[in-house]
Parts: C-alpha cells; sequence; structure tokens
C-alpha cells in the first residue's frame, strides 16, 4: 500500500503527545512541525529540480513580519493575512526566481544568499514597520472562530496537521508527470529540455511553491511565538534548513522530513548549550557531508535493509 | 538541391535553407540546404567533425542558427527553446545515451510522453481524477513501447543498471513515447557488436514500416548503406552529397572527402 | 565641504576598505583556481587574522612585525589543515558537496571563535596613530595608507610569486588545467595545499590591517567573506586583476552610496550590486567566463 508510511506517520505523531506529560518537549515539537514545511519545499527545490537556495530565512521572515504587522498594526484578520502573506512571498519569489533560476552553481548559491541579505537588512532598518533589531512583540495567537489555540499541545495538532497535509500533498507531486519531469531535469537538464520539458517554468514553480511554504511556516511562526525579531531569519537560518535536508539526505522527502525533526531537538537533547549552539551545528553539518553524503536517512535505511537482509 | 525522387510529390516534412552555425569564428555548418520527406530513413554521413552531431543540434534547437531557417511541416522552428521542438514533434537520442540514471527503465519512457501529457503542479498534489486516470494511460503506454523495444522484463531496473544495447533501445523508447514526426538518432550503432547492430537496423527499419520519418546520423557504413533510403554528405559543414545510396557510393568528391585529399 | 572633495574623501575611504575586499577576493580566486570550489571559510580566516593579532599583540604584547607574522602564518597553516582534515577526507568529491562541507567548516570556525574570544567587538590599536593626514584636502586615516601600501606590496608580492616562482607557475599550470598538469607532473594536491595555505595568509592580511579601522568580533567573518566574494565576481571571478579592481570598485561604491544616499543601507549596496552583476554580466568586468572548472 502506497500510503502505509504516511498513515504510519499520521498515527505517531496524533498518539505522540497522549503518551507526554512535558509541555517542554511540545514546543520544540511544534518548531519542528514549521521547520518540516520549509524543508519539504526546499527539498522539492533542491533535491527533485535540483537547484540549491541559501536564502530561504528571507521568505520564512517575510511571512512572518507580512503576518505580524498587519494583524497586530492594522488589525487585519490572521488566517486571510496568512494566506496573503504567502502570496506576497510567492510572487517575490517569482519576480527574484525568473534571473535567479538561470544562474548556475555557486553563482545561484550567492545570487540567493545576497537576496537573503538584503532582505535582513530591511528588516533590521525599516524600524518604523518592523520594529527594528529589537523586534516585533504583541502578535495576536491564532484562533478558528472561537476556538483558541493557545496551549502548546492544540498548537502541536494544528501545526503537524498542516505538516502532514504539506507533506501528503508533496508526496503526490513527486509520484506523478511533474513529479518525473523534476527527477529529469536535476539529473540531465539538456536531456530533460529535449524530451519536451520546460525545464525553465518548472524550477520557478518549485521555487515559488517552496517560498509560499517558507512564508506559510513564518507566518504560524509569528503567531505562535507572539514575538519576533530579524536574528530569527538571518542567513544562519538558511543555512540550518539546507542542513536539515542535507542530513536527512537530498533525494528523500521523507529524509527531510527526519532531518529536520533531528535537528529542532538537537538543541534540547543538548541541554541548553546554547554558546555551542553554533560550533555544532557547523560540525554536524562538516560530519555529515564529509561521511555521509547522501544524508543520514539513505544510510540508516540501506544499513536496516543490509541488517535484516542478514539474519534472513 | 536534388530532389530525390522526382515523382514525388508530397511536401517536405522538414527543410532546412541555408543553415549556418558559428562556434567562436570557425562555421561548423556552411550554407546548408536540404529536405526530408516524410516517413523515410535518411541518413546524414560525412568524415569526423564534418558537423553532423552540430546539424542535430540546431534542428532540436540545442544550439543556435547564426543565418537560415529550418521548417518543419511549413512552420519555422529556428529560435526554438528545444522542449518546444519536441513539443512539435522531433525527438532525439545522443552520441552518448543521455538517460536519466536516477530513475527505473519504465520512468524514462513515462517522461518521453511528457509533451503530450497535460497534468500539471495543482492536479497532480490534489491527486484529482481526471490526473490519475492520465498517469494510468501513460504507465500503460509506457509499458505498450517497453514491450515494442523488448524492454518490458527490465521495466523495474534502474536505467543506469542496463548495457549499452539496452540504454540505446531505452533512449529510443523514450524519444518514441511521444510519438513523434521525426526520430533523430545520433550514432545508433556506435560500440555495438554486429550482431546487435543488424538489430538495432531491424528496430530502425520496422520503426519506417510503422511510418516514422527518421534521419540518423551514423559512422557506420554497412549500416548506412543497409537500410538508408537517402543520404546527405557533409564536409566541414558543407554539403557535398545529397541523393541515393548507391550513387553516393559513386561519387567522387564524397570519396575523396572520406579518403583525404 | 564641497561635493567634490566630499566625494574625493568618501572614494578614498572606500578604495581602502576596497583594497581588503580585494585581498580576500584574491583569496577566494585562488582557491578557486586549484580546485573549482568557493571557500566559503573565506571570511573566518579575516575573522581569525583580526583575532590572532589581537591575542598576540593586544594580549600578550609581542612585539607588532612578530605578531603579524604569527598570526598569519597561524591563519594559513588552519586554511591548510582545512583542506588536508575536511576536504581531502571527503567520501564524494562533488563541487556542491565540498563547497557546503566549507560551509559547515566557516560555521564551525566561527563557533569556535565564539567559545575562545567571546562575543564582544574587539579592536586593536592603528599601527601608526590616529592623527589625520591631509591628503589634497580630504582628511585620511594613517592606518589607510597602510592598509593601501600592504595590500599593493601584497598583490605586487604574488604577482612576482606567480609570474616569476616555479611554484608559482605551477598553481597557475593547475589553474589552466588540472589534467594536463598532473600529466606534467606537477604534485597537485600540493598546489591545492598551498593554495589553502595561501589564502589563509591573504585573509588574515586582510583581516589584521581592517581591525583597527573597523572592530572585529567572532560574527565579523561572514559578512567579509559575502563582500569579498561579491568583490571577486564584480571584477571577474578567477583573475587577480578582476579581483583587486572588483574589490576597489566595490569599496568605492560602498562608502559613496553610504556618504551619499544611507548609510544604515550600506550592505544592501553591495548586495545589491552583486545581484546586478550576476543577473546581467556573471562574467564580471575581466571575468574569464563560467564559474565552472573542471
Amino acid at each position: 500500500m502506497k500510503h502505509l508510511p504516511l498513515m504510519v506517520f499520521s498515527l505517531v505523531v496524533f498518539a505522540l503527545p497522549l503518551g507526554m506529560g512535558n509541555n517542554y518537549y511540545l514546543m520544540a515539537l511544534n518548531i519542528a512541525a514549521l521547520n518540516v514545511m520549509i524543508v519539504i519545499g526546499l527539498n522539492l527545490l533542491m533535491g527533485y529540480a535540483g537547484q540549491i537556495s541559501l536564502g530561504h530565512a528571507a521568505f520564512f521572515g517575510l511571512g512572518a513580519y507580512f503576518s505580524a504587522v498587519l494583524t497586530t498594526t492594522y488589525g487585519f484578520p490572521a488566517w486571510p493575512t496568512i494566506l496573503g502573506a504567502m502570496v506576497v512571498t510567492a510572487g517575490i519569489a517569482c519576480i527574484i526566481g525568473i534571473p535567479t533560476l538561470k544562474l548556475q552553481g555557486h553563482y545561484l548559491v550567492m545570487a540567493t544568499l545576497g537576496f537573503n541579505v538584503i532582505v535582513y537588512i530591511i528588516m533590521i532598518q525599516l524600524g518604523s514597520v518592523t520594529g527594528g533589531p529589537s523586534g516585533f512583540a504583541g502578535i495576536p495567537g491564532l484562533r478558528i472562530g472561537s476556538f483558541a489555540f493557545e496551549s502548546d499541545r492544540k498548537i502541536y495538532y494544528l501545526f503537524w496537521a498542516i505538516s502532514i497535509g504539506i507533506l501528503s500533498l508533496s508526496l503526490n507531486l513527486i509520484h506523478s508527470r511533474v513529479g518525473r519531469a523534476m527527477a529529469a531535469l536535476s539529473h540531465n537538464e539538456i536531456a530533460a529540455r529535449c524530451t519536451g520539458i520546460d525545464t525553465e517554468t518548472i524550477k520557478i514553480k518549485i521555487f515559488v511553491i517552496s517560498a509560499a511554504m517558507a512564508s506559510l511556516a513564518g507566518s504560524l511562526y509569528a503567531h505562535y511565538i507572539s514575538f519576533i525579531s530579524p536574528g530569527s531569519f538571518s542567513i544562519f537560518f538558511s543555512l540550518q534548513t539546507v542542513t536539515m535536508v542535507l542530513v536527512g539526505g537530498m533525494g528523500s522527502l521523507w529524509g527531510s522530513v527526519f532531518g529536520a525533526i533531528l535537528m529542532s531537538l538537537l538543541p534540547e537533547i543538548l541541554h541548553g548549550v546554547k554558546e555551542y549552539n553554533v560550533l555544532v551545528y557547523g560540525f554536524i553539518l562538516m560530519v555529515v557531508l564529509i561521511f555521509f553524503p547522501e544524508g543520514l536517512f539513505p544510510s540508516v535505511r540501506s544499513f536496516v535493509a543490509t541488517t535484516f537482509r542478514k539474519k534472513t | 538541391m536534388i530532389l530525390p525522387d522526382a515523382e514525388k510529390k508530397e511536401a517536405a516534412v522538414l527543410e532546412a535553407n541555408k543553415i549556418t552555425v558559428r562556434f567562436e569564428g570557425l562555421e561548423a555548418l556552411s550554407r546548408l540546404s536540404f529536405a526530408i520527406f516524410p516517413q523515410q530513413i535518411i541518413s546524414i554521413i560525412g568524415p569526423n567533425g564534418a558537423g553532423k552531431t552540430t546539424l542535430l543540434n540546431a534542428i532540436t534547437g540545442v544550439c543556435p542558427l547564426h543565418i537560415g531557417e529550418i521548417f518543419f511541416k511549413g512552420q519555422s522552428i529556428a529560435g526554438l527553446k528545444p522542449f518546444q521542438i519536441a513539443s512539435l514533434g522531433i525527438t532525439r537520442s545522443f552520441q552518448q545515451a543521455q538517460l536519466f540514471m536516477n530513475m527505473t527503465v519504465l520512468e524514462n519512457v513515462m517522461v518521453g510522453m511528457h509533451p503530450r501529457t497535460t497534468s500539471g503542479f495543482l492536479k497532480a498534489m490534489f491527486r484529482l481524477p481526471s490526473e490519475r486516470k492520465e498517469e494510468g494511460m501513460i504507465r500503460d503506454n509506457s509499458r505498450g513501447i517497453l514491450e515494442a523495444f523488448g524492454l518490458l522484463s527490465k521495466s523495474g531496473d534502474m536505467a543506469g543498471h542496463l548495457c549499452l544495447r539496452d540504454q540505446r533501445r531505452l533512449e529510443m523508447a523514450r524519444a518514441m513515447a511521444c510519438r513523434p514526426e521525426i526520430l533523430l538518432l545520433d550514432e545508433p550503432a556506435a560500440g555495438l557488436t554486429i550482431r546487435e547492430m543488424e538489430e538495432m537496423a531491424d528496430i530502425i527499419l520496422w520503426l519506417k514500416e510503422k511510418g516514422q520519418t527518421i534521419i540518423l546520423v551514423e559512422h557506420n557504413m554497412r549500416l548506412v548503406m543497409a537500410i538508408s533510403d537517402h543520404l546527405i554528405v557533409l564536409h566541414h559543414g558543407i554539403k557535398i552529397g545529397d541523393g541515393l545510396p548507391g550513387d553516393i557510393q559513386k561519387n567522387r568528391q564524397v570519396i575523396a572527402a572520406y579518403l583525404g585529399k | 565641504m564641497p561635493l567634490l572633495l566630499k566625494l574625493f574623501q568618501f572614494t578614498l575611504s572606500g578604495l581602502t576598505t576596497g583594497s581588503t575586499y580585494a585581498l580576500i577576493a584574491i583569496g577566494f580566486s585562488i582557491i578557486h583556481n586549484a580546485t573549482g570550489i568557493v571557500n566559503f571559510a573565506q571570511g573566518e580566516f579575516v575573522m581569525l587574522g583580526g583575532m590572532f593579532m589581537i591575542t598576540f599583540y593586544g594580549y600578550l604584547k609581542l612585539p607588532m612585525a612578530p605578531a603579524f607574522v604569527l598570526s598569519v602564518f597561524a591563519v594559513a597553516f588552519i586554511g591548510l589543515l582545512l583542506e588536508r582534515t575536511t576536504l581531502r577526507c571527503s567520501k564524494s568529491k562533488e563541487i556542491f558537496n565540498l563547497v557546503m562541507i566549507t560551509v559547515g567548516a566557516s560555521i564551525f570556525i566561527k563557533g569556535l571563535a565564539m567559545a575562545i574570544w567571546g562575543k564582544s567587538a574587539m579592536t586593536l590599536p592603528p599601527f601608526s596613530g590616529d592623527d589625520p593626514i591631509l591628503f589634497f584636502g580630504a582628511a585620511i586615516m594613517p592606518q589607510c595608507i597602510w592598509i593601501f601600501g600592504i595590500t599593493v606590496s601584497v598583490v605586487a608580492a604574488l604577482n612576482m610569486f606567480f609570474i616569476r616562482t616555479r611554484t608559482g607557475k605551477a598553481m597557475r599550470a593547475v589553474a589552466a588545467s588540472r589534467r594536463s598538469a598532473l600529466l606534467a607532473g606537477i604534485p597537485v594536491n600540493r598546489v591545492i595545499a598551498l593554495s589553502f595555505f595561501l589564502s589563509g595568509a591573504l585573509g588574515a592580511v586582510a583581516g589584521i590591517v581592517l581591525t583597527p579601522v573597523t572592530t572585529i568580533s567572532y560574527d565579523s567573518g561572514v559578512m567579509l567573506g559575502l563582500k569579498g566574494f561579491s568583490a571577486a565576481i564584480l571584477g571577474g571571478y578567477g583573475s587577480m586583476i578582476g579581483a583587486v579592481a572588483g574589490g576597489l570598485l566595490l569599496g568605492a561604491l560602498e562608502s559613496l552610496g553610504a556618504g551619499l544616499v544611507s548609510s544604515e543601507y550600506k550592505d544592501v549596496l553591495a548586495f545589491l550590486i552583486l545581484l546586478i552583476v550576476l543577473f546581467f554580466k556573471p562574467a564580471g568586468m575581466f571575468g574569464k567566463g563560467s564559474l565552472r572548472k573542471v
């Protein structure tokens, strides 16, 4: 059954909080859900469409500030604003994407980095709107009608429902005509073009979709934490999301999901060694890339496969 | 320009008019003109560096024309992007098989059907019934093509695991998946044994029987003489011969080009 | 101050920072020419140069010249170590992989610096006092003359090295064609190691001369690296003249932009220039063309 992994995963996700009393881990898992949203989009872009973006924190931040400012300063309703943010971010991604995705390799990386830095600086400098370097506070929480998502547990179910929804849509996409076209273009772009695939348009569409996913995660983040500051949207966060994709394995959507969960929980596992956060991230990135270039997930999967094969 | 058969009144399916391609000051193709008629096997031959693969690249839009026009079924295709030309109905194989190694044999052929199918992002993400139906059709059609090319038993294998002969066939199957008007083959016999080459000749003849127009770039004279309806000879990017195989064989200019002056 | 004089002043100070960008850009080019990768840790070499100098000269109170030499060698050695350990041991030699390893290394080095030297910004006293010197009506700090002078000397020395010495020629051979160099018996691996050593040294020099002008902290490497890279692309990736021209131009434009338009968005200008160059003329001013080297 093709849907079995997704169903099992969903069951585990929904059953987990029932066995957990500690709300502290719930918060980390909520952030993990948001990271999963970003990372799925990034994986489609990197693993399946063969592009790179070291600037996705910018889209995450655009979603966060768009929602924050419009709902707090101007009193717009939350959910339509979230959708609006996605549309605006998608538009910006389209404008940036068209010239950027024509670039290759290092040029592409630098362009996305440059974009991230520009957005980051604007967030800091546009203080009257964004609150500047000290951040923006007082963002209202999420609610549907009179039901307010005010506990970590309620947010958990909301965020993971959305994440699993996005995961499901993305899995559908991969196993389709478009998914095959993406895989073809990531492997051999000229052959893909000669086979009738409009590679340029597909690349842009994937870029836009991944930007929209990041924007969604950003908006939800803003409403959840109720306070945002530019520091969360710097190129370091972009690097963290790329690390999650690489740790999980670029060619595997599920790998990225687990990579995101693992790296999101890592700070908690490492227990408050905040000063070494940066050091550890760099170290893990290097170790994974040097010894597990395919990612941890494919390595684990083949390890499990060979181990069980030996036993029978 | 010599018409191959004076009685033929059909319109040419592909026409090149004085096409010129330049690379860094050198003319890889020089004022080349020819016409390709439907349901024929036309071989492009010539010594190394004659511009044969460049010609295929020019037709498929991979490299740009500096001067001249190419007409496909009367419509100008110069300046179109490769994916547009493929969608219009001209597909190709490459000198070194450019398969999608990260996909299975079946998936490679399914990709070949891309230009004839339409399900886009939204339909795919939400698994709409029309997308599911199209996906089933793509799968069935692809399996049919694999069967015709003798590769059905390997449909689940990764493309990279096939032997050379099968890789060549898979590339042809992929190119045929969208039912192109014209199939371009770039040195399909290169690296094959004599037996495999004979099988390749059978496949190409069988395709022609089914109504396919095929343009072949090939070094192997045995294959060329055995199956071609018509030859075009290139030398240093210039056409030095355009006619029936028997006539070309006796053409002194062609012989001189191959033996070297 | 009349406008022309202001422009002159801005341009001069811009050429100063531009010189350091040029040094950083050359560092990028050397590694790229030898290996085909972009070394994202280049910026950290700059930061480390400043940090080491502060430690040797500021804390350990060594005299300036030995502290300078020691710092440069320390960072050059770290550059060498980076190549020998991480890149050499990598299972995958794919360019993207190696580049991301340098990204990881840059984060690691940054984290290490944060752990060792803390988060606060530090500085060095200027090499020869801070009384401004008048130059055709514009006031420049003596440190700027040092920066310019040292940059010119370094570039001249490098030029000599590449053109006159055997090792330098070997490096140019590897840059032109790795395969041919291998066939000619050139020890390509040693050339690669040397390129990292040199880039580390160059980065350190840039960091040391820059620290008295702007402060330095564990975080400084990122921006400087990115700007140095922008300069390299602006000038034309892979070419030393390009790196120098790109660095000077970027510094001048940045300074003019900060002075005439807005100083808060100064950094935006650098990256906007980067994006514009990438979108319209990726080869840059003196570029050799594609960023891909086989």
